[in-house]
């Protein structure tokens, strides 16, 4: 034999020995599930991504030593999205979250290319074979929120800061209005649009322009909390968003609408490790846990959290839908009659205002 | 609350809203006065704004707060310098490089000090006078900060027009050959500019982090820091101009969540286009003149300079 076929010999050996210890490797650490989640935030915003991380760590506790977690916090809407994912489920994830409404699409669209990794998409309404998806039935908060304002208000003006004008936004922004004039049908509703879920500045902005308007209770569907924080400094009511806000407006904070997913996440991953995945939709209210209220500000009058947790109550039984008719549009139509409710298919659909909402939807 | 009402609490959040834009603007017209276009105003801003949260943080004093902030903001300049003055690098790539450097550096040194939240500024009171109908809040019961910016104006007008250094630094801007075979040291001048701008932009984005919105998150300047660079064209170089685009921007921001606010029938996504469009608009016009344009601009803006060329 001489040096050159010796030379291809000894590399063919050592390539081969690469390769198989590879692939013991790789054996070996398939044991362990890989799990992927993408944030459209920072963990750090204290709110929505956070309380998603938290349903991460969840995971980790109670699975750690049959699952390792990634996330990857700060991922655009749109394009860079479908990278991201993509990225994932060719790294070996065989289950990603993917917690934003605008990572629909990217998500489905990488679900159609690799069909043996499984997709869970928060907030969404398409579904796929391994696209399943969840979301929170705030709307439910929001009503008991809602009440509590009515009672707290005392200018009759909420200022409400949203995001984008997506179904669940504009529901959120129904569910409490209706809840809102329940207690007192003076009050009215006004909403300032900022487009983005996390913008502390263009937040506080917003918040200052509601309250020279005469809001003296800033609700937001955003996720910073920015304007907990300008709705303190001029002594007026606030609630938090997607997790307790408290620290940044203790007298100004009544409560949040807590999103709880710890207990749906360690469900789903265990569902993939046994085999029982489904690509089902899960809308989970107060009464599974993925919906809660934050402590209630002790400045809050008795009378008020008792209204506030009998409502509460009221809904986890079902003697109370936040979506009960009647209900009236901005035109004063009728659109759910009395004792009737909506649909799922409705409150997923809605992109009108209730009575006592100013202004009109953006399309 | 009627609509005339509204009139006072938009100039008052107008001139706020424009105070951040203004620091950075007017510290990017001295550069850019000087010869140097430095792109990277957005990533000194947030440099100094998240240094400025965190010193303040930990100290408790916001006057140091700023003060690391500005030292913050200067010492990113001086990357740039370094990069662009000595080793010759390309302007324009250096300064988007050190935009993005800006933002990485910012959130990592931020993550410690997220969620934790600050007070923001004392806001003047004089009794009577702030409260004066409509122009009482927003003339004399805005923060130090705010002043500092609109004071900053003069300042900065005073010595480049009336100052033998501005003098120089402009000439320097318009001919360095010229100017270094006078003896100016063109290096050197151009070096302390950008260290200029840079502490500027970082007392604009500590305005945001330890006033305007007293918390640190990452990526707080949101654009801030392109608008300002904007506003020195918008300004065609000149420090007043430049605070009246800084309102302009600013006022404009502030009007379209009013508009919103009061359920005026207009689109919100067109609503928040605005601010940029206007910008956007003026600079157009603008720039229809190339003749003006031309006789403004700093004639060496962006030519690298090399002694012996």
């Amino acid at each position: 034999m001489n040096r050159r076929t010796m030379g291809k010999a000894v590399l063919g050996l050592a390539g081969a020995a690469i390769a198989l210890s590879v692939g013991m490797g790789s054996a070996l650490a398939q044991d362990k599930l890989k799990v992927g989640f993408v944030y459209v935030g920072p963990v750090s915003d204290h709110g929505y991504s956070y309380q998603h991380d938290q349903g991460r760590l969840a995971v980790e506790k109670a699975l750690g030593d049959k699952v390792t977690t990634t996330f990857v916090e700060n991922v655009p809407e749109g394009a860079d999205a479908e990278r991201v994912v993509e990225q994932l489920a060719a790294s070996g994830h065989k289950l990603i979250f993917t917690t934003s409404f605008g990572f629909m699409n990217p998500t489905l669209k990488v679900a159609k290319r690799y069909p043996d990794v499984k997709f869970e998409h928060a907030t969404g309404y398409k579904r796929a074979e391994n696209v399943a998806t969840y979301s929170g039935r705030f709307y439910e908060g929001r009503t008991v929120v809602g009440a509590i304002a009515g009672k707290m208000t005392k200018s009759n003006i909420i200022g409400y800061i949203g995001s984008y004008p997506i179904p669940e936004v504009v529901g959120g922004i129904n569910a409490f209005t209706i809840a809102l004039r329940e207690q007192n049908p003076k009050a009215e509703v006004r909403v300032v649009w900022v487009n983005s879920w996390y913008d502390p500045g263009k937040e506080a902005e917003a918040a200052k322009a509601l309250i020279d308007q005469g809001a003296d209770v800033i609700v937001q569907h955003t996720d910073s909390p920015a304007p907990i924080q300008t709705a303190q400094e001029r002594g007026l009511w606030s609630v938090g968003q997607s997790s307790d806000m408290t620290r940044f407006g203790p007298k100004s904070h009544l409560t949040a609408i807590v999103e709880d997913w710890n207990g749906y996440y360690v469900q789903r991953v265990k569902a993939v490790l046994d085999g029982s995945w489904k690509p089902i939709d899960t809308w989970g209210g107060i009464n599974t846990g993925m919906v809660e209220l934050a402590p209630y500000n002790p400045a809050i009058p008795a009378d008020v959290v008792k209204m506030a947790d009998q409502l509460k109550a009221d809904i986890v039984s079902g003697k109370r839908h936040s979506f009960q008719g009647p209900v009236k549009d901005q035109a004063g139509k009728v659109v759910i009659p009395e004792g009737k409710t909506a649909t799922d298919e409705q409150i997923l659909k809605m992109d009108w205002y209730v009575e006592g909402v100013q202004g009109k939807v953006p399309k | 609350m009627s609509d005339f009402a509204l009139i006072g609490p938009i100039l008052a959040a107008m001139f706020a809203a424009a105070t951040p834009l203004l620091f950075a603007a007017l510290g990017e017209l001295v550069v850019e006065k000087s010869g140097v276009l430095n792109l990277g105003v957005e990533g000194m801003m947030l440099v100094g704004a998240v240094c400025g949260f965190a010193v303040t943080i930990q100290t408790g004093s916001a006057v140091t707060g700023f003060l690391v902030a500005a030292l913050a903001g200067a010492a990113t300049a001086s990357l740039f310098a370094v990069l662009t003055l000595f080793l010759l690098a390309n302007q324009v790539a250096t300064g988007l490089a050190l935009t993005l450097f800006g933002v990485g550096l910012s959130a990592l040194i931020g993550q410690g000090f997220v969620g934790i939240p600050l007070e923001g500024l004392p806001k003047l009171y004089i009794p009577g006078l702030t409260d004066l109908p409509v122009v009482g809040q927003a003339l004399f019961g805005q923060d130090m900060m705010v002043y500092l910016a609109v004071a900053a104006v003069p300042l900065v007008h005073l010595f480049l027009y009336r100052t033998r250094a501005g003098l120089v630094l402009r000439a320097v801007g318009e001919n360095h050959t010229a100017a270094h075979a006078l003896g100016y040291k063109v290096l050197r001048i151009r070096f302390l500019a950008v260290l200029f701008g840079g502490a500027m932009a970082g007392l604009g984005g500590a305005f945001l982090s330890m006033d305007y919105t007293p918390m640190w998150a990452e990526n707080m300047t949101s654009g801030r820091g392109w608008i300002a660079l904007a506003l020195v064209v918008f300004a065609t170089w000149k420090p007043v101009r430049a605070m009246l685009g800084a309102w302009l921007f600013g006022g404009v921001t502030i009007l379209q969540l009013h508009v919103q606010g009061l359920g005026i029938d207009v689109p919100s996504q067109l609503l928040s286009m605005l601010p940029y469009l206007a910008t956007v608009l003026v600079l157009v016009l603008i720039s229809r003149d190339v003749a003006r344009i031309r006789l403004n601009a700093p004639a060496c803006l962006g030519k690298l300079f090399h002694p012996d060329a």
